[in-house]
């Protein structure tokens, strides 16, 4: 197997790190940096950063000398996009939609993450999943969501 | 003798009936709403607080600490089942707790919790009350430097939690430490990494990136998993743990209550530190280091031990100092104010009945949660059988209720879908979510000590080695790091040469 090839998730792990850690660099380069006395708050996020960035480096290097070459496997893109979807969903529905829209919306497209749900399944949990959660959250712990928000005119 | 009077004091208000009657209720609510997947100790006990106000302030405590108790155990219980920590200390039993749950063995994981938690806060309960005044004496001499060391000692503990590579290990280390440092900058208030989103000024909710980086994440490795191949099936091999796992868990147990105690006490995430703490311990100690990270009862013993012991001792700087060592402590202190009681050193001779009370049913609500649970264990594993076309829907809805209502903070729920996402890429690429989290929880309280440190000593670095409680904190560090790295260069190296993978 060819040293790229073995080292490929070290190489995809560390390109995470080096991205994470240059931009987060790059971002404390906007705010005050200061000198050890007085650090800014840019000081310590510009040195973890760059240190991130480092072992970035250290794990890229590392994983051409001893890469373990396991497969990463193609990800689940369906389930990736839905569950955040219906996360984003939620957030951005509760207060307009009411906790049953907001629930119903988030639990349907959670549930269609999963390519061998059928939509007839997939509709009939978002219904048990919201029913279940208002009997929780709404009635048995008495959370102060309004159920229906303004954005349905009843 | 004074010890006496105190602890007969304690038991006489604690064992009032409608005391018992308020410990009893509050740990099977918080047993209750605790095990909801997706609901972590901190939202059940922001859920229930409401609850407690109506009492008076000695019977809403005690309701209170069983409530923490209950949830505590029921965020256990997740952690082990579905792999779903609500809090940073149940992260390292999931670890292990998780993988038992994945052989079978999920009601000999809740037993050994249960019972090792039971354990160590009869013994911290002890501790409480023999050592709460000179404890509380010895975390005041703890300066800035010596925190600092202190953290700096436990995140590199916490590279012993990670199963693959050290320098993964750490880099995920430094990556949690960075998103520690958005939101507002506690010096000069310049609001760090926030893209103009105001939600975000107060940094990112812990909750969401437990839930995400542990539970989202995990639901899309099962989804990915499933679509390639069949899904380890649960089949349970017996609830109760054996003759031999009793033998492997009397150390993890005796050896997490001591560091559990002892970290407990200091203000500033002690618990957090003790689990983790307990679980490289343990993992050094033990003849079977290849079963850690593939369902070693010792890593489930240990760390919730040493989580309890911690639970019950850190109520030491909540009620003497005033400080709260994390974010469920925090609730605990907002509760404590709107009963009309101020945290710190005048609680203990203030308010006697109290301080004692509540001690005393802390340990009750310990026997309580072990006699709910222990006959429990079957129902909860049976949250196992639910099909994961179904519970998996249900963690994601729970979860988001769940999370929104601790703030009303829609961001709170976005950045659950970001850290799960990241997560997802992170495991994928090799790099366990654990360490992250300590970095994550530590951060704030690591830069916050390094930026006081240096006004102190005037920018001089050499501070943190010269006082000596410092310098030996850092002194272990640098063992500690190079235990972790030399085997690690010495395997590959093998490997490389050997060209065979013994993992």
């Amino acid at each position: 197997m060819p040293a790229a090839r073995r080292a490929l998730k070290d190489i995809l792990a560390g390109g995470i790190f080096i991205a994470l850690g240059l931009a987060f660099a790059f971002g404390a380069l906007a705010y005050s940096i200061g000198t050890p006395l007085r650090m800014g708050p840019g000081y310590v996020p510009l040195v973890l950063g760059g240190l991130l960035a480092i072992l970035g480096v250290a794990v890229i290097v590392k994983g051409f000398m001893a890469g373990e070459g396991e497969e990463i496997g193609t990800p689940d893109w369906r389930a990736v996009i839905l569950v955040a979807a219906a996360l984003f969903f939620f957030g951005i529905t509760v207060r307009g939609l009411g906790v049953v829209g907001a629930l119903f919306g988030a639990s349907l497209m959670a549930a269609l993450a999963r390519s061998q749900t059928s939509w007839k399944e997939a509709l009939a949990i978002a219904i048990g999943i919201t029913v279940l959660s208002v009997v929780i959250f709404i009635f048995a712990l008495q959370l102060r969501l309004p159920l229906v928000g303004p954005w349905i005119p009843v | 003798m004074e010890l006496f009077d105190n602890l007969a004091l304690g038991i006489e208000t604690a064992v009032r009936l409608e005391n018992l009657l308020y410990c009893l209720i509050g740990v099977v609510l918080g047993t209750a709403v605790g095990v909801l997947p997706g609901i972590g100790p901190t939202a059940t006990i922001a859920l229930l607080l409401p609850i407690t106000f109506n009492f008076p302030p000695v019977s809403a405590l005690i309701m209170l600490a069983g409530i923490y108790y209950g949830a505590q155990y029921g965020g256990s219980t997740t952690a082990i089942l579905i792999n779903l920590p609500g809090e940073s200390s149940a992260a390292v039993t999931a670890i292990d707790g998780h993988e038992m749950a994945r052989k079978g063995r999920a009601g000999v994981a809740l037993a050994a919790a249960a019972i090792g938690s039971f354990i160590a806060g009869t013994v911290a309960t002890i501790v409480i009350v023999l050592f709460a005044p000179p404890l509380s004496a010895v975390a005041l001499t703890f300066g800035s430097q010596e925190f600092f060391s202190l953290v700096v000692l436990g995140l590199i503990a916490s590279i012993a939690l990670a199963r693959g590579s050290t320098v993964k290990a750490l880099a995920m280390i430094v990556l949690g430490l960075l998103l520690g440092t958005v939101g507002q900058d506690t010096y000069t208030a310049t609001p760090r990494f926030v893209f103009g989103v105001r939600e975000l000024y107060s940094g990112i909710n812990f909750v969401s990136v437990a839930v995400g980086m542990f539970g989202v994440a995990e639901i899309l490795r099962n989804l990915e998993d499933e679509r390639t191949r069949k899904l380890i099936t649960h089949k349970i091999a017996g609830l109760w743990p054996t003759r031999e796992d009793f033998r492997r868990m009397v150390g993890p147990v005796a050896r997490g209550t001591a560091i559990g105690s002892g970290l407990g006490v200091l203000p500033g995430a002690g618990h957090v530190l003790a689990s983790f703490g307990s679980y490289s311990v343990e993992k050094r100690l033990s003849r079977r280091k290849q079963e850690f990270g593939h369902g070693a009862i010792e890593g489930v013993a240990g760390p919730e031990s040493a989580n309890n012991a911690a639970a019950q001792t850190s109520f030491i700087p909540l009620l003497t100092l005033g400080v709260p060592a994390n974010p469920v402590m925090a609730l605990m202190l907002g509760a404590l104010i709107i009963h009309g009681i101020t945290p710190g050193p005048n609680v203990i001779n203030d308010e006697p009945a109290l301080f004692w009370g509540l001690i005393v049913s802390m340990w009750i609500g310990n026997f309580f949660l072990v006699l709910l649970n222990l006959p429990l264990i079957g129902i909860w594993v049976k949250m196992l059988a639910i099909p994961y076309k179904i519970l998996f829907p249900v963690i994601i809805a729970f979860a988001s209720i769940g999370t929104y209502s601790l703030g009303l903070n829609a961001w709170d729920v976005f950045m659950i879908a970001f850290f799960g996402v990241l997560g997802y890429a992170l495991v994928k690429v090799g790099c366990e979510p654990a360490p992250l989290l300590l970095g994550f929880v530590l951060g704030p309280l690591l830069e916050d000590h390094l930026r006081r440190s240096l006004i102190i000593s005037r920018g001089d670095l050499l501070t943190f080695v010269e006082r000596p409680v410092s310098a030996g904190l850092l002194a272990l560090a640098v063992v500690a790091l190079a235990l972790a790295v030399l085997p690690a260069i010495r395997k590959k190296r093998e490997v490389v040469f050997a060209n065979e993978d013994d993992l």
